[in-house]
């Protein structure tokens, strides 16, 4: 009698304990899947408000007006202003990373000592962990008097002094991309290159640096498109006139700008302007997501040629 | 020997010039913390830390922005950490290779490439309007959740990868379950890790303006938030206002702002390499 009693309770434990299993295993899994669901969350909200407004607007509009105006009387809706202020600061962002980032990865991983190297490198990603507030008090208040003195008829909201503060805060992103494209080329290739009479520099230019050509190019996608999405310092130093021009001397609006200045003003919901800032982040949205699929396909093909 | 010459000089000229694109960066940046410790001078102090906006720029604090930024950093992380754990216990522990998990690791890849404007739309419409939020410190709190939960994901994951298979294939030998394996042993010996990575991410949490902006945090605030419910704002956002003000009397309040966003996230960083410092000597 008091045998079974006690099977029973070890049953019954048993039980249990495959009822928590079961459980906890479910639990995480839903922890897993809320990452699906976020992405599902922004799609369908990205979706559904631009589908108001372009069943209001008309996609016509705003792919081919090249005036951007919604909160004017004559209202404009021509994504262009936004998307070439976007893409100038960008690229500026980028003429002024490439280089940097690209030398300062040869020096990571070719020339510098270990010691060094392990000092250094924390030192630069520090330049990442900077606030983008922080940057863009330093483009508005430093930098742009600085460069005032140095070109001619610059506004005090330009693309080119936030254009230059971003491509810094980018330098680490390139650097340290790039650095594992150039560590991940075979050490024979090197030593080979060597064996066969070339020098240190030969070695870098035409060995190492073409072979981690895709790598390379990935980092830069991807910097690109960190640029392209980044708000604070185009929203306090480009200032917010959205005006369809590739000169970096005058006042500019980027798409993100634009979305912060509608998030400041108390715009009332379900409004046209309202709309503008879910159409211009859908724009966002899709250009940064295919810049970010090449740095992927890019990166994949990397890893297939080393 | 003729040819030598020249092109080792070449060499150690070209070894210069790629040791100043580290050396030019890093001098910025001492520059850009030069440049805001001496504009903030006139306005740091006790009386900045515990004063509330004013007109008047010699007047202003920093207290409800400092204070915003807390609760909500507070809040973030425990809405992210755990969720972010039980994420990553489910892809190294439970899902390794299957299909559903593949699925899962694509998407947090490309959240992480996301813009933090977009998250603001997101939680906008999620959490201000459909789940009728309205502009309050939790919908600010849940929006950022979201944006630092991959990052969180991601470096749980590495912790719990440090963690040996023989830990986990003994205690299963043993009779342990799968839960019991992870949760008392596997979890404890990667804690440490995955909080370093946690403190990393909550730092970004810190700096982030946008998303919130467009979440609707105030720009102007008097009071300090009580509830989860209260309208809010942060630190970069108080910086914010200040920078976009004509006064000169603003930049000040912002480089003093901008002083005290930097030591908290000093203080926070310090914390997690004392933290991975700690859980280094131990594993060793």
């Amino acid at each position: 009698m008091r045998a079974t009693q006690s099977g029973q309770r070890r049953i019954r434990r048993h039980q249990r304990a495959l009822m928590r299993e079961w459980l906890m295993e479910r639990l995480l899994l839903a922890c897993g899947l809320l990452s699906i669901v976020t992405t599902a969350g922004i799609l369908f909200v990205l979706a559904s408000e631009s589908f108001a407004f372009f069943s209001e607007v008309g996609l016509s509009r705003f792919l081919f007006d090249t005036q951007w105006t919604p909160l004017f009387v004559d209202k404009h809706f021509g994504i262009w202003p936004l998307l070439s202020g976007t893409l100038l600061t960008s690229a500026i962002a980028i003429t002024v990373a490439l280089p940097f980032g690209l030398f300062a990865a040869i020096y990571l991983s070719e020339l510098a000592p270990e010691r060094v190297r392990r000092g250094l490198k924390p030192a630069l990603e520090l330049l990442a962990g900077v606030p983008t507030i922080v940057y863009g008090y330093f483009a508005l208040v430093f930098l742009t008097p600085l460069l005032q003195t140095l070109v001619p008829g610059l506004a005090g909201f330009n693309a080119l002094s936030p254009g230059i503060i971003m491509g810094i805060m980018i330098i680490p992103m390139i650097s340290s991309l790039s650095e594992d494209a150039l560590y991940a080329v075979p050490h024979s290739l090197r030593e080979a290159a060597l064996a066969l009479g070339a020098g240190k520099l030969q070695t870098i230019f035409r060995i190492v640096l073409p072979s981690a050509f895709s790598g390379v190019a990935a980092a830069c996608v991807l910097a690109a498109s960190r640029a392209i999405g980044e708000t604070m310092i185009v929203a306090i130093a480009a200032g917010q006139q959205p005006r369809f021009t590739l000169d970096p001397r005058v006042p500019i609006e980027t798409m993100t700008a634009y979305i912060v200045q509608i998030g400041l003003g108390d715009t009332p919901t379900g409004t046209l302007e309202y709309k503008t800032i879910f159409a211009v982040g859908t724009s966002l949205f899709v250009i940064t997501f295919a810049a970010n699929a090449l740095a992927q396909r890019l990166t994949k093909r990397f890893k297939e040629t080393v | 020997m003729n040819t030598r010459a020249p092109s080792k000089r070449l060499e150690r000229a070209f070894s210069w010039l790629c040791m100043g694109a580290v050396a030019v960066p890093i001098g910025f940046l001492l520059v850009l913390l030069a440049d805001v410790v001496m504009d903030s001078t006139s306005r740091l102090g006790w009386e900045f830390l515990t004063s509330y906006p004013s007109r008047k720029p010699d007047e202003a604090g920093i207290l409800p922005g400092f204070i915003g930024s807390i609760y909500l950093v507070g809040l973030t992380a425990l809405i992210a950490l755990p969720i972010g754990m039980g994420a990553a216990i489910y892809l190294e522990e439970y899902g390794r290779g299957g299909r559903l998990s593949g699925l899962i690791e694509v998407n947090i890849a490309n959240l992480a490439g996301v813009p933090s404007v977009i998250y603001g739309l997101l939680g906008l419409e999620l959490f201000v309007r459909a789940l009728s939020m309205g502009r309050s410190l939790l919908a600010g709190a849940l929006t950022m959740a979201l944006l630092v939960l991959p990052i969180i994901i991601l470096a749980s994951r590495e912790a719990l990868r440090t963690v040996p298979r023989g830990i986990r294939e003994s205690c299963l030998a043993l009779g342990a379950t799968r839960w019991q394996t992870i949760r008392q042993v596997v979890l404890p010996m990667a804690l440490p890790g995955i909080l370093t990575g946690a403190i990393l991410a909550i730092a970004r949490a810190i700096g982030e303006a946008a998303p919130l902006i467009i979440v609707g945090a105030l720009t102007y605030v008097d009071f300090l938030p009580s509830t989860p419910t209260s309208a809010f704002t942060v630190l970069p956002i108080q910086i914010f206002n200040w920078v976009s003000r004509p006064q000169p009397g603003f930049v000040q309040d912002a480089a003093a702002g901008i002083i005290v966003l930097l030591t908290t996230l000093l203080l926070l960083s310090s914390l997690a390499v004392v933290l991975r410092n700690r859980h280094q000597k131990r594993s060793v």
